[in-house]
């Protein structure tokens, strides 16, 4: 047994058991775990984002869009004015902020409509392609192969069982039913297939506590 | 008997003899290949080289075609790659844009569209293209081609099928909309989660516990997550009327803004917002795993009722689902993530699987608006089943043009 002698893994180490000391059930170890991890994640988070997207997107484009403006004026191209637009992006910020003063924080509504709105109407297209004509493209196979037919028998059904304005009976219900049938094998396939994932992700701790950090292991 | 040997001795040089001239065979042999008069000549030169705008794009790219050159498969068959290269004038120098293997004979000059950089193609400005037939260290160059620009279109054919079917999705939802407007009653087919929800709000109130309700990992941009605020608006009316306190720990600063808006109007509408308390809707952290051990302490700790999972969930389903389990919740989940759907099946008593979820907030609302969409997309599927019929008997047959109705070029 060799341990580690450097002390960033021993803190590692120790708050590793400290989470898992949550199958023992709540523990001071653990409340201490979480809220150290908690808060610095939130920390951190606070920091990432301050320098990857306030500073380089807000202030950047903006500090860029002044300066093309004192060197070239209104003679810049189309992309050159496109860098004002964060402004846009600036004041809905501000917005938010206004939350904190209770009489105004009504006006912090037009900044979440605006996000809400925007990228739900962004997003249908995206669905539609992704979930909708992709899935038709890809679900016309000639019926030529037990594996195509499988599948296209499987889509058939599925898509009937989430049928919501048609009562589920006869043979309709019969459909859904086999629906249902093959979501929940395709199901049962995805859990196990997940299962083997997460067990490398103990694997993983594993080796860090009885190799990295206790050396027990090579 | 010595004739005999020497006999033996005169046969086995022959043998050898034999087999050295057989090895000086081979050898020359070889060597004559390796001395083949075409390998040392370059390979005939492409032809027809046509550069025009990539379409379906916003500028700032070119795209090169040629005829393949005879030597290509073919003849000497030495090509081994093709290089474009590209010049502002016929006259000027030419300047390598990048190449492809042989077999191929188109090549996309894909340019930056921002000025500073380095590979900045601009739109509207004749370029003029060569290509060069290359083989192991020789090559033979083509024609020039006739100018071509880079431009940007407005429209990109390819995503016709996108436009139709958005075009008939919204003449659906529009028709559907205005009939439940005037008064048409649609039909909805219960949902057992759904169905659950008020049974279990009243649990948690003759219990006197709170409810916790989780949106996960969601943005507020993202489809589940805003069906989730629809029925947390139904849920919080609920709690409101019943008195019971709602616990919303938030990963998305936005989500846990409009949740403090959704859940102050269903206050508001119940008659007590007096019962609203922000700072039952808090941001913990928007780091994945940290989050889930926030939640988990405020489980074992507040141990609610019941808990909502309703949104966006990724590998931290089956950890919460299962902590709730132990803190004695019920628990009703729902999510559009397929890779998370199993977990919730298997931990949690009722599930909204995949569009479920959406069609819970028009279940739970009844409003013209919500009702009217959900009609409009059962027959958006029914269209989508049809032409799925359609589809595969169509490949059987092989009926290519119907096939091609539903290709997107994206």
């Amino acid at each position: 047994m060799h341990p580690s002698p450097d002390i960033g893994i021993w803190i590692g180490g120790l708050l590793t058991l400290g989470i898992f000391s949550f199958l023992y059930g709540d523990n001071p170890y653990y409340k201490f775990c979480e809220a150290l991890f908690v808060g610095v994640s939130a920390g951190h988070w606070f920091i990432t984002l301050f320098w990857t997207v306030f500073i380089p997107k807000l202030l950047g484009n903006i500090g860029i869009a002044i300066h093309t403006f004192r060197t070239e004026g209104f003679a810049a191209g189309m992309s050159d004015y496109m860098h004002w637009s964060y402004i846009f992006g600036g004041i809905l910020g501000f917005l938010m902020i206004l939350r904190l003063f209770p009489k105004i924080g009504w006006i912090s509504r037009w900044s979440l409509a605006f996000v809400v709105g925007t990228t739900a109407g962004y997003y249908f297209i995206n669905y539609l392609v992704s979930n909708g004509l992709m899935q038709i493209q890809k679900t016309i196979l000639p019926l030529t192969s037990v594996g195509n037919i499988i599948l296209v028998v499987g889509t058939f059904c599925g898509l009937i069982y989430f049928f919501f304005s048609k009562e589920h009976k006869g043979a309709f219900g019969g459909l859904a039913r086999v629906g249902i049938w093959f979501l929940m094998i395709t199901f049962g396939a995805s859990f196990g297939y997940t299962v083997m994932s997460r067990m490398s992700l103990l694997i993983g701790r594993m080796d860090y506590i009885f190799g990295i950090w206790l050396g027990m292991i090579r | 008997m010595r004739v005999e040997k020497e006999k033996m001795v005169l046969d086995r040089g022959f043998s050898y003899l034999l087999l050295l001239a057989f090895f000086f065979l081979i050898l020359f042999s070889t060597n004559s290949f390796a001395q083949d008069p075409s390998d040392t000549l370059a390979p005939e030169s492409v032809t027809n080289v046509d550069a025009f705008d990539t379409p379906n794009d916003n500028g700032h790219s070119i795209t090169v075609s040629w005829e393949l050159s005879s030597d290509d498969g073919a003849g000497k068959n030495n090509v081994v790659v093709y290089e474009v290269y590209r010049s502002d004038s016929p006259e000027g120098k030419f300047e390598k844009r990048g190449m492809v293997p042989a077999g191929e004979n188109t090549f996309e000059d894909q340019g930056a569209k921002e000025k500073d950089n380095a590979n900045y193609l601009p739109s509207h400005k004749n370029f003029y293209y060569r290509v060069r037939a290359k083989s192991d260290g020789l090559f033979s160059d083509s024609e020039i081609s006739l100018p071509a620009y880079a431009y940007g279109q407005w429209y990109h054919t390819g995503k016709t099928p996108v436009l139709v079917a958005v075009i008939l999705f919204s003449v659906f939802a529009i028709t559907f909309i205005t009939l439940a407007r005037k008064g048409k009653l649609f039909y909805i087919r219960p949902l057992a989660g759904i169905e659950a929800v008020d049974d279990a709000i009243g649990r948690a109130t003759e219990m006197g516990k709170p409810i916790l309700y989780i949106f996960g990992l969601g943005t507020a941009d993202m489809i589940a997550t805003i069906a989730s605020f629809t029925i947390l608006s139904r849920v919080a009316k609920k709690t409101a009327e019943y008195q019971t306190p709602i616990l919303i720990p938030c990963y998305d600063s936005v989500v846990m803004a409009v949740a403090q808006e959704t859940v102050r109007a269903a206050y508001l509408e119940a008659g007590r917002p007096d019962m609203y308390k922000e700072e039952n809707i808090f941001f913990l952290t928007s780091m994945q795993f940290a989050y889930v051990a926030g939640v988990n302490g405020i489980m074992l700790r507040e141990k609610p009722a019941t808990n909502f999972y309703l949104g966006k969930f990724y590998a931290e389903s089956l950890i919460l689902a299962e902590t709730g389990s132990i803190a004695g919740s019920i628990q009703i989940s729902g999510t559009d993530e397929i890779a998370q759907i199993p977990f919730f099946v298997a931990a949690t008593d009722y599930t909204l699987i995949g569009e479920e979820l959406y069609a819970a907030s028009a279940y739970l609302g009844r409003e013209p608006v919500l009702l009217g969409t959900l009609k409009g997309q059962d027959w958006g599927k029914a269209v989508v089943i049809f032409s799925l019929i359609l589809g595969a008997l169509a490949a059987s047959f092989g009926f290519q043009f119907f096939i091609n109705l539903f290709r997107i070029q994206l």
